[in-house]
């Protein structure tokens, strides 16, 4: 560590500073920035040349001059202390303990970028992780090792589709519970005391670490937040053998975050002002889900962000799916309906979903029951739209009971209760039992057997 | 090697600026920093280099040295690529990871292709054959199922002074021939390439002969002739993947080269767990036997993603010069196109559009020139089908990535999201997508498959076709306000889309169709559909022929086993058959 303060600092935008005179600063190097009435905040070197120094400071810039604000460059990328002893604890968005408990100190320091996984050592995600959630469980499966995001919007119950999947999160025949790690990026103080007491009650805040930046804190700690946590996950999955379970809220806020010193660094935009990197940026979080080979631990992702005006389109949800394994797409609609959880069944998709699933794993039915349910809603909802046009008179009888189907689906298939953890088992034979409302000649994305075995047709 | 070095001015991101390098040329690889990061020279000037760097360069400072290779950015070529796994430039990953462990760290110094393993070479060629460029001096049996052809290098021209049969590594010296100057050259089985350059051919040649998939909708509706290039552009969870996937799996060229190219780890990781469980359909050998995987995730460094395309076309190029036929599947080109982009965006070049750099459309364009079915320069015909996956944002496809790549490639397989969320598998759109190479292949379909194929393929097109129109009808007047004729349209339709172009990767049977099963299958259908016709005609109604057994039989058609199909069409035709007994019952 150098104990050299530069007060040569010429320019200090929003979120950038740029310090002259310096010779070597290393890409991604921690800076201190240090004011005249000793506050100080930290920051990372963005771009580094003989003589000039890019800095992004993670804290506020308020109070900032030129000529007495120094900079001292640490020698070191950004680190994070990790342990056990994490545990149980909050932290805030650069990793300092906001619970009122010590400061970690540890010998495993690790850099909080991470190293991408060589996909040669990575285990084919497989374990199928029952959420108790029907429409997850059984048409949009989540399995141990994945990214499964959650698109919602503004006002939709994202948070508690969230909780429930973490508290009835489990592995079938296994007794091991799921670490959490949470991180809570740009939220406000209601949901981030949502999830603190929801992980009280339950009594999972002992095997949780919480990170926490608040909508009112320093908008650039979202640009290190989630790296603390992923960073944090990887030392519980791979170090400490655990299951860990990370939870990132709001992703949308991270990106904004991304957009901001971007537009300072004066960047050329791509879609939206958002960077064209940000495919890239964000894969190096999403990315640090999986399992490896011969490692007891495993990394299971569930990001949320919000669609801004609903649009999937939306650079964040569209960059998102392309590198998430699926997403679990909130529905306004059925929000609308009462139905809980609002999960559009259609737009959600799970891609890993094929090895968790079958005999063995969840039931050999399960397949052609997810295939079955889906192309029958699916065709219940087109109806659904045709007889706004032409009226439910126009329709055959068939057609008919597609459409109550569809509403049938959602009543009760679909819509749940929050404390209601339905094992795989029951959301299949729930299916059956909705099938048993076609003719049986209908159904013919299950195998024959599976027809005869599991078929609720009174004969 | 230079033995002056340079040093690091400027680090930003993966652009690094360096200055007194000794010698520098365009695109000459250097080695950045005390762990020798590598990287490749993409503009020069006056006394500074500017250096897109493969790896991360975090902690990198100016001052730290420079070294120039003052070689390009090229491939090993050799026994001993196929099966292989590697990362964008050619580093294998297996052998990454017994360097450094579960994670990729900088700086690993790793050898493309095993130095040490001996091959049994058999020499093609004696002493005082004269040789040239592109000829075949002997044989390894690389894999069970890939014969590899040891090929003078290029600019090779002289006479074979020594050869002999026996065990060597790829390095040592198999023989060596007089150039025509007198200058001796010495013979191994190891070449080197630059990757941005395409390897030399005599001449292309038309495409004639599809590249048979065993995906129904592909090869029926929308085929790819072997040597041309195919754009599969669609949002994401449309079923890019699985369809890239399937090609790999189940495409009758000899071998396929699969670029990662910016996606997901997992994936990778699924075609490492899956592949060496499947076999060849042709063969019956394991189908890692005949392939090489180049995965740059998304993670791993932009510039590498950049690279990998080349990497993995030159490969292509180097089998296809041995006589074989290649299907390169690119996924994602739109991800290699953003690495382009903001490798352009930190050397603040001005943009084009949506931030893509000005020289995109002809980068895109240069790719998909390199496929192509030629005659190579020993005279064989090799083939090189290259197959991009796109991926638009919001599966928009008027942006620049889409729109350049349409502009090249002859068959277009619009997946659509409607389809892929009703999970209609493969997602692609009947309607919009196209293949430019139908009449090119219609002699081979006839002679092949048979007489009849391509007035079949007409009838089907025309059935899916009139659908969407009737369907526009439906709409405002609803279903039953057809006439039956139309209805009967419908549901035929219904059943070309249903249980014909719906085709499941994941059941054993369903994956992969034989052409002849196709020809069986459709015409099943087709036959189905005069029998409608004609009972319509004597006045049955459609309701009366919902439930009728041939149907049933023709929904299960796609499980009926290879070597079943003959046995099950009779079966059907006879079902079919019944239909001309049902009777006209008064309204």
């Amino acid at each position: 560590m150098s104990d050299v303060y530069y007060k040569t600092v010429k320019q200090i935008t929003s979120v950038l500073l740029f310090v002259e005179g310096v010779r070597n600063a290393a890409y991604n190097e921690l800076v201190e920035i240090a004011m005249e009435d000793g506050r100080s905040v930290t920051g990372q070197v963005l771009d580094s040349r003989d003589g000039l120094a890019i800095v992004q400071s993670f804290g506020e810039t308020r109070g900032m001059d030129l000529g007495n604000t120094k900079a001292r460059f640490q020698g070191t990328t950004a680190k994070l202390s990790v342990g056990t002893d994490m545990l149980g604890r909050i932290f805030d968005g650069v990793g300092r303990p906001r619970d009122g408990g010590p400061q970690i100190y540890s010998d495993e320091q690790v850099d909080i970028t991470g190293e991408a996984i060589n996909p040669y050592a990575r285990e084919e995600p497989s374990e199928f992780i029952q959420t108790g959630i029907s429409t997850i469980d059984c048409m949009n499966t989540l399995v141990r090792g994945q990214k499964l995001p959650i698109f919602s919007g503004s006002g939709l119950p994202h948070n508690r589709i969230a909780a429930q999947i973490a508290r009835q999160a489990k592995i079938l025949g296994e007794g091991e519970e799921f670490s959490v790690v949470f991180g809570g990026i740009g939220i406000n103080s209601e949901e981030a005391n949502f999830f603190r007491r929801e992980l009280e009650e339950t009594g999972a805040l002992g095997r949780a670490v919480v990170f926490l930046n608040l909508s009112s804190e320093p908008s650039m700690e979202r640009v290190i937040l989630p790296r603390l946590a992923l960073t944090t996950a990887e030392y519980l999955a791979y170090k400490e053998d655990m299951h860990v379970l990370v939870i990132l809220t709001d992703m949308t806020n991270y990106c904004e975050a991304l957009r901001e010193i971007s537009a300072a660094r004066e960047e050329v935009p791509g879609r939206r002002g958002y960077p064209g990197y940000m495919y890239t940026d964000l894969s190096t979080i999403y990315e640090r889900a999986g399992k490896i080979n011969n490692r007891k631990g495993s990394i299971t992702q569930i990001p949320i962000l919000t669609m801004p005006g609903d649009d999937i389109t939306h650079p964040i949800p569209d960059l998102t799916g392309y590198i998430t394994e699926g997403q679990i797409v909130l529905s306004r609609e059925l929000q609308r309906k009462g139905v809980y959880p609002n999960v559009d069944v259609l737009l959600s998709l799970s891609r890993l979903m094929n090895q968790g699933i079958g005999q063995g794993r969840t039931r050999e039915d399960h397949r052609g029951v997810q295939d079955q349910l889906y192309s029958t809603y699916a065709s219940g909802k087109d109806l659904r739209s045709l007889t706004e046009i032409v009226g439910e008179e126009a329709l055959s009888e068939s057609d008919k009971r597609y459409l109550k189907f569809a509403d049938l689906f959602e009543q009760r298939f679909v819509n749940q209760g929050y404390y209601e953890d339905r094992d795989i088992e029951t959301s299949l034979n729930l299916g059956w039992e909705l099938f048993s409302t076609l003719d049986r000649n209908e159904i013919k994305r299950v195998k024959d057997e599976f027809v005869a075995k599991y078929g609720k047709w009174k004969d | 090697m230079a033995e002056k070095k340079g040093r690091v001015y400027r680090v930003s991101g993966p652009v690094v600026v360096a200055e007194d390098i000794e010698d520098p040329k365009m695109y000459d690889v250097v080695k950045v920093g005390d762990e020798g990061l590598i990287g490749e020279i993409i503009r020069l000037n006056s006394g500074r280099a500017t250096i897109q760097v493969y790896e991360d360069t975090t902690g990198l400072r100016p001052g730290s040295s420079v070294e120039n290779t003052g070689l390009q950015l090229s491939v090993t070529l050799g026994p001993g690529l196929l099966g292989s796994i590697f990362d964008g430039i050619q580093r294998p990953l297996d052998k990454i990871k017994a360097e450094s462990g579960d994670f990729i760290s900088r700086g690993v110094n790793v050898d493309p292709v095993d130095l040490k393993r001996k091959w049994e070479f058999v020499p093609k060629v004696k002493k005082g054959d004269r040789i040239k460029a592109g000829d075949v001096v002997g044989e390894v049996q690389e894999t069970s199922i890939i014969t590899h052809r040891i090929l003078a290098p290029i600019g090779t021209d002289g006479t074979v002074s020594e050869i002999s049969e026996g065990n060597y590594t790829i390095a040592e010296s198999i023989g060596s021939a007089t150039g025509r100057s007198g200058r001796a050259i010495e013979l191994t089985m190891m070449q080197k390439w630059p990757v941005r350059i395409p390897r030399p051919v005599i001449d292309k040649l038309p495409p004639e002969v599809p590249l048979i998939t065993g995906q129904r909708i592909i090869d029926t509706l929308f085929p790819i002739a072997k040597g041309g290039s195919a754009a599969v552009p669609g949002p994401f969870g449309s079923g890019k993947t699985v369809i890239q996937h399937q090609l790999a799996k189940w495409s009758d060229s000899d071998i396929v080269v699969y670029v990662g190219c910016g996606e997901r780890g997992n994936e990778m990781t699924e075609i490492l767990t899956t592949f060496p469980e499947l076999t060849d359909p042709k063969s019956g050998k394991p189908i890692m036997d005949r392939t090489i995987l180049i995965a740059n995730t998304s993670n791993m460094p932009v510039a590498a993603r950049e690279a990998s395309i080349y990497t993995g076309i030159t490969l292509a190029e180097y089998y296809r010069d041995m006589g074989y036929s290649i299907a390169l599947m690119a996924d994602s080109t739109s991800r290699w196109a953003e690495a382009l982009r903001e490798i352009s965006g930190r050397l603040e070049e001005m943009p084009g559009e949506e931030g893509y750099p000005a020289y995109l459309g002809r980068k895109v364009a240069e790719f998909y020139e390199r496929a192509g079915r030629v005659h190579v320069l020993n005279g064989s015909v090799g083939s090189v089908t290259a197959i991009g996956a796109v991926s638009p944002p919001g599966g928009d496809t008027s942006e620049p990535v889409s729109q350049n790549t349409l502009r090249v490639t002859r068959v277009f397989w619009a997946l659509d999201a409607s389809l892929a969320n009703r999970r209609h598998f493969p997602s692609i759109n009947w309607l919009n997508s196209y293949s430019l190479y139908l009449d090119d292949l219609k002699k081979w379909y006839s002679e092949k498959v048979d007489k009849e194929w391509n007035g079949l393929y007409s009838t089907a097109m025309n059935i899916l076709q009139k659908e969407a129109e009737i369907n526009e009808v439906v709409q405002l007047v609803g279903y039953d306000a057809l006439p039956e004729k139309e209805k009967e349209i419908l549901d035929i339709a219904k059943v070309i889309r249903e249980d014909y172009l719906q085709q499941s990767a994941f059941d054993e049977v369903d994956t992969f169709t034989s052409m002849h099963k196709q020809h069986m299958m459709l015409k099943s259908i087709l036959m189905l559909d005069e029998a409608e016709r004609k009972a319509v005609e004597r006045g049955v109604l459609m309701e009366q022929l919902q439930k009728v057994s041939a149907k049933q039989k023709i929904a299960r058609m796609k499980f009926a086993a290879e070597a079943d199909a003959d046995r099950y069409f009779e079966d059907v035709k006879k079902s079919i058959s019944e239909i001309e007994r049902i009777e006209a019952r008064s309204k």
